[in-house]
């Protein structure tokens, strides 16, 4: 399959620029981010708040099976043009008791129309300092290494 | 054991990287390896230990020797670790798509 997401992130440099071309109108697009009910959907989170305006907020947490909250988020909104741009703060909340430390992230949003069928969304990321820009970058992978391991771990257990 | 941080710490040493790329061409016995350095040899040995225990590095014996070479399926792991970034935004960003098609076929 055509890698539709491409994500950008030089050596060095404290940001990550993810792209993405989408087989939606532009205005689609943007109602995708700008209903919190649709959020929602494609998250994979509850949406507490959303404030779709400028100076809004937003809040949303996802949690596990069992009902616990695993994962917090809030922000607000410096922009909102609608069909045009977010430009979003990103904090995650209660991440001191993990261990880890994240700072607030900036994250500007550009929406761009390709065709009358087709559009693009360009995520510019930026963080706090370099070292924080790559933790982030490599969450998911540490996470799927740490999933690997534990699924080695219950095999050898079940082996004794 | 934080696997993480290890293969990561790993990585980030200049005298192991050197060693990843001596023996990813052929496997090598640890005093091969060692010749290949100005360090002292307890030094490299600390460094294939730690190579071995991340899993970048295998050994295998043959007669006598203990030989080290590359574990490439690890390798490749270290090396595409932007990999599921990407995957975890391409599954979102296919949802949006998906459910923004059927939002409009529904209208």
């Amino acid at each position: 399959m055509e890698r539709k997401t491409k994500v950008h992130a030089e050596d060095g440099r404290q940001e990550i620029i993810i792209t993405r071309e989408f087989d939606l109108p532009l205005e689609l697009l943007f109602k995708a981010y700008e209903e919190p009910e649709i959020f929602a959907q494609w998250m994979g989170t509850k949406v507490l708040k959303l404030e779709s305006r400028k100076h809004g907020v937003y809040q949303f947490e996802t949690s596990d099976t069992q009902g616990n909250v695993v994962f917090r988020a809030n922000g607000v909104f410096p922009e909102f043009v609608r069909n045009e741009k977010i430009t979003r703060t990103f904090e995650m909340e209660n991440t001191s008791g993990s261990g880890m430390q994240f700072a607030v992230q900036l994250e500007f949003l550009e929406f761009e129309k390709l065709t009358d069928q087709t559009s693009k969304l360009t995520m510019q990321i930026v963080y706090k300092s370099i070292e924080l820009r790559d933790q982030m970058l490599q969450m998911p992978f540490a996470q799927g290494l740490n999933m690997a391991h534990n699924r080695l771990q219950e095999v050898v257990k079940n082996l004794k | 054991m934080n696997l993480r941080r290890d293969v990561f710490q790993a990585i980030a040493d200049p005298t192991r990287r050197a060693i990843l790329m001596l023996v990813a061409s052929q496997a090598l016995t640890a005093g091969a390896i060692a010749s290949n350095f100005d360090t002292a040899r307890p030094t490299v040995s600390k460094h294939l230990q730690i190579l071995t225990e991340c899993e970048l590095l295998q050994q295998h014996q043959s007669g006598r020797e203990v030989y080290y070479h590359i574990n490439a399926k690890k390798m490749k792991e270290v090396a595409d670790f932007i990999e599921p970034f990407r995957n975890m935004w391409d599954d979102r960003f296919n949802k949006l798509e998906a459910i923004m098609k059927n939002y409009k076929s529904e209208k």
